[in-house]
């Protein structure tokens, strides 16, 4: 009952803070206008919050760890490193940087790709170690860091203000027809993870529980981590990196329904998402006037919050 | 019947089980016994497909480990093991609903409940199903948990250390439960266990390991036996005879 009325309320808020976004401030004589501004602008949000919140549930449950992002994978480090190489190499007027559909094919296609590999490569049936899998990928994320450092500090500053531009996630200008390939690949990700709810409830009790009750942990291991992967590539190629809001999300909803059924949790923290997204961009537009992007606000709540989580789990 | 054959397990050079042979027989407790390091719990392991072998064939009811589909095996075969941290909060019920998951996918049915009523029954968790596994003590958690693996409702149940941390008071009332389910529901049983004096008073069949390898199996008054069990601790022993039961003092 608490559950479905904390869902209840979280889609409400949810609503309005959409119809607000849309809707405030309009006229007769402007409306045409900032429509086509807004309805991709909330769509953009909508789609990553949810990606987010999805790709971070399923990523704790894989690693069994409720204070782990998929930024672990490196993923999003590898995306900055791919915009810093083809502004460093290519120069910032170069079509791949200024095309933003090349630009994200080539971003998801890499990202894609280098999950693939360092799962194929380190993820053996006969060991199945997912921390190893892990630390490789959190090494070889400050490894992209560190080259992307490196090759920011030779760049010509005004280069190096376009890179920037794509190192903070921000929704000020989203390509309508990404944003369409990105609403039908993460529907479509979404519908086909319905029916594996269940084994992924299985699943959080840990791998040894879950190969005693049947269920093939590496097929669904290696399943999560491709539907992690693309969740997070698409959202962060379509509006930068922000895999830390996903932390944020995912344990309220733990908080707020009191539950580990992941149709529960899914629905919850996709919900905050689009609550935090939506409400921080109409912070960020009406009240501090594009003052500062979107991620510098979550990252901050985001940051506060974790050290909360990480004392509280001290303690305990 | 689980049969066990030249089983070879190695960590690196260093081997583990080494060419391993044995079997469980039907409707038996049968206690793994030995020193730490003897393989007792790898074996069991292997047997319950969480880590695999470097060659050998474990073969349930006529077919080999890596042939069985593996939902039917999770109707076959369940394994407890040692250490039972959990990393959601789960309510007791919930926990052993999980047991239903091979035969129900996460959709209970009538039956599936009516199984998971029976295990909480006879482990005597009714009054607690919808408290936290968390505020349990010791005791009560690994009934929840054996509760969950009475609801899978398998042929075999291999438990690793069931009486890990509990006291004698819970370690026999443990004990009972499992003698009851082989005895009263036909269930076939293998557990290790480090307390030879529990392995003496309720198993079947006893199999002794050390280094790797089985020194003696045999029914009761074949293993526990002061050269024997002297031979495999590398301490003196002697057994007395208290009302028809063998115990071990080694103090």
């Amino acid at each position: 009952m608490v559950r479905k009325k904390s869902i209840y309320f979280l889609a409400v808020s949810a609503m309005a803070l959409i119809l607000l976004f849309v809707f405030w401030g309009l006229s007769g004589s402007n409306w045409g206008y900032f429509l086509s501004l807004r309805v991709p602008k909330v769509l953009a949000l909508v789609v990553t919050g949810v990606a987010i919140a999805f790709s971070t549930l399923l990523f704790q449950t894989l690693t069994n760890n409720r204070i782990l992002t998929p930024s672990l994978l490196g993923l999003d480090s590898l995306y900055i490193l791919i915009q810093t190489l083809v502004v460093f190499i290519l120069g910032s007027t170069s079509l791949v940087l200024v095309n933003n559909k090349i630009n994200f094919f080539i971003s998801v296609g890499l990202m894609l790709i280098f999950s693939t590999l360092l799962f194929k490569g380190l993820f053996k049936r006969e060991t199945s170690n997912i921390m190893f899998f892990l630390l490789f990928g959190l090494i070889l994320g400050t490894f992209f860091q560190s080259l992307t450092t490196f090759m920011q500090m030779m760049m010509d500053p005004n280069e190096f203000l376009h890179v920037q531009d794509r190192m903070f996630a921000s929704f000020n200008h989203v390509n309508t027809e990404i944003l369409l390939i990105a609403i039908i690949v993460i529907s479509a990700l979404i519908l086909y993870s319905i029916k594996y709810f269940k084994l992924w409830d299985v699943l959080s009790l840990g791998r040894e529980h879950a190969i005693n009750l049947g269920v093939d942990y590496h097929k669904t291991i290696r399943n999560m981590v491709l539907i992690v992967s693309i969740l997070v590539s698409v959202s962060t190629a379509l509006v930068g990196p922000i895999t830390f809001l996903g932390l944020l999300v995912v344990n309220l909803a733990r908080e707020f329904l009191k539950t580990f059924e992941h149709k529960y949790i899914f629905i919850g923290s996709a919900l905050i998402s689009i609550v935090a997204l939506v409400g921080g961009q109409l912070l960020i537009e009406r009240i501090l006037n594009f003052g500062t992007p979107i991620s510098v606000v979550i990252n901050l709540i985001g940051g506060i919050y974790f050290l909360y989580l990480l004392l509280k789990e001290n303690v305990a | 019947m689980i049969e066990i054959r030249n089983v070879v397990k190695k960590y690196g050079n260093k081997t583990v089980l080494d060419n391993v042979s044995t079997v469980i027989n039907r409707g038996e407790i049968t206690s793994f016994i030995g020193p730490n390091g003897a393989g007792k719990s790898t074996l069991l392991s292997i047997v319950s497909r969480l880590i695999p072998k470097n060659s050998g064939e474990i073969i349930i009811d006529g077919t080999l480990l890596e042939n069985w589909d593996k939902n039917q095996l999770a109707r076959k075969v369940s394994t407890l093991r040692q250490s039972n941290h959990l990393n959601i909060k789960l309510r007791v019920r919930e926990l052993v609903s999980f047991g239903r998951f091979p035969y129900s996918n996460g959709h209970l049915t009538k039956e599936d409940e009516m199984y998971i009523d029976e295990a909480l029954d006879y482990l005597k968790l009714r009054d607690i199903q919808d408290m936290y596994l968390d505020q349990l003590s010791g005791g009560q958690r690994q009934r929840a948990f054996i509760a969950m693996v009475m609801a899978q409702n398998t042929d075999y149940i291999l438990l690793d250390e069931p009486l890990n941390n509990l006291d004698i008071k819970h370690s026999v009332e443990i004990m009972k439960i499992l003698r009851k389910l082989v005895d009263d529901l036909g269930k076939t049983i293998a557990i290790v266990i480090h307390d030879i004096n529990f392995a003496s008073c309720y198993s079947d069949h006893i199999v002794a390991l050390k280094d790797g390898k089985i020194v003696d199996e045999g029914g009761i008054s074949r293993i526990i036996h002061k050269n024997l069990l002297g031979e495999i601790y590398d301490m003196e022993f002697s057994i007395a005879d208290v009302n028809n039961m063998k115990l071990c003092v080694y103090f």
